[in-house]
């Protein structure tokens, strides 16, 4: 099956660079999937999981925390702001920062209430991927 | 001449030097492997950003017109030095230093807001200009990306709600353990890379270009300010490794002439001896 460049960078590492079959990737207008010769394009990326297809049909989920995408004809670049693979994600640490957030929210204490949404929301997503993640296996 | 206790003495002080130049030595070591792969691991992002940036900027055929890319005069400049907490890093403080004195000058001190990293700039700077200077705080030992997106976000705005009118970054460049670089760089307005390749490409932009330029210019700033960071620390590391390995060399040096006047003074103290009882013993012959 035909193959892209997929890169998928955040500012502290290079987490995922070679060839894909697909993509499934968060935009901010929905999600959305890339194959080889998609038209170039560039958006925005929200909260949620990128879904990578590898050459022998494998998937790997990666959760990923807002960003950009551009699709060119060299490949797809992901920018993310963060982002962790599906199996390395460490769930417990995922379910304290859940607790952590919502304490922050329910208290209603002088927090930045879309700080702690933003918080909130790439918690959940982080604990939705490690367990579609540990679901496929 | 000095007496062999002083010599001892001596000797005594320079080995306890040796073994603190040489701690320090080997913690830069670490840090500075650590700190260098940071640098590395930060680079395909920090390029990738620039590219992208640029052909949004070239391929967008309406002009944006995004804060962040707006020319005033330039009546107010921010400066933002970034330096280190401690000495004994040879020339890394000194370097930046007087490259941000050079900047200020050019402006003019009246016309510049200092924002500094390191208290050692702190120190510096607030003795040395009259303009007004304010530190920022910051964990050199774990620099995290949020770090660098507070201190960007605090330029933004003042950018943004024009308190100053351009903003520049003097930041140490990492080239190895033994090169490092005082560098300045305009961070506001933003001036993005003109991009060859694929600007021909006519891509598709969701929602808008002018959404996607007010998302991905403040990141873009973060980028470069959460670079130039990791680089000084980088920097920092190295030429504090270097220059306690010189100390330590310097301080084996001192220790192997010391013991050898030591030697010449014993020697010098036994010959005197041998010569008295020589001395005393033809006087008894009489």
């Amino acid at each position: 099956m035909a193959t892209f460049q997929l890169r998928l960078v955040t500012p502290d590492a290079e987490l995922f660079g070679g060839p894909v079959v697909s993509v499934r990737l968060p935009g901010v207008m929905g999600s959305f999937g890339v194959r080889a010769g998609h038209a170039p394009l560039m958006t925005a990326l929200t909260v949620g999981s990128v879904v990578v297809t590898h050459e022998n049909g494998d998937t790997e989920l990666i959760a990923s925390s807002g960003g950009f995408v551009e699709v060119s004809r060299s490949g797809v670049t992901v920018l993310a702001d963060a982002a962790e693979r599906g199996k390395d994600i460490d769930v417990t640490r995922a379910e304290q920062a859940i607790g952590r957030a919502r304490a922050q929210l329910e208290s209603g204490e002088a927090v930045d209430y879309d700080t702690a949404r933003a918080a909130l929301d790439r918690a959940m997503n982080r604990l939705k991927v490690a367990q579609q993640a540990s679901d496929d296996r | 001449m000095a007496t062999m206790r002083q010599i001892r003495s001596r000797i005594r002080v320079a080995k306890n030097i040796q073994q603190i130049t040489k701690a320090m030595k080997m913690v830069a070591a670490a840090r500075l492997r650590r700190a260098q792969d940071r640098v590395q691991a930060a680079r395909p992002y920090a390029q990738n950003m620039r590219d992208v940036v640029g052909r949004l900027s070239a391929s967008s055929s309406d002009d944006i017109a995004d804060v962040l890319l707006q020319r005033r005069d330039v009546a107010r400049v921010g400066i933002l030095v970034i330096s280190g907490d401690r000495g004994l890093c040879g020339s890394y403080n000194t370097a930046v230093l007087r490259l941000a004195q050079e900047v200020v000058v050019e402006y003019g001190a009246d016309r510049v807001q200092l924002y500094v990293v390191g208290n050692r700039g702190m120190a510096f700077l607030r003795r040395r200009m009259s303009c007004p200077t304010e530190q920022l705080a910051l964990n050199p030992n774990d620099i995290r990306y949020g770090d660098a997106a507070q201190i960007a976000n605090r330029l933004r705005r003042d950018f943004a709600e024009g308190r100053v009118d351009a903003v520049e970054i003097v930041y140490t460049e990492f080239g190895s353990a033994i090169a490092q670089r005082p560098r300045r760089l305009q961070l506001l307005p933003i001036a993005p890379d003109a991009a060859g390749d694929g600007a021909s490409d006519h891509p598709i932009f969701e929602p808008n270009p002018q959404v996607l330029a007010s998302e991905l210019l403040p990141r873009y700033l973060v980028t470069q300010v959460y670079s130039a960071l990791l680089e000084s620390i980088a920097s920092e590391q190295g030429a504090r490794m270097t220059s306690m390995t010189s100390a330590t060399d310097n301080a084996g040096k001192m220790i192997s002439s010391l013991t050898l006047s030591l030697n010449r003074a014993r020697q010098a103290a036994i010959t005197k001896e041998l010569a008295e009882i020589v001395g005393g013993a033809e006087a008894l012959k009489g």
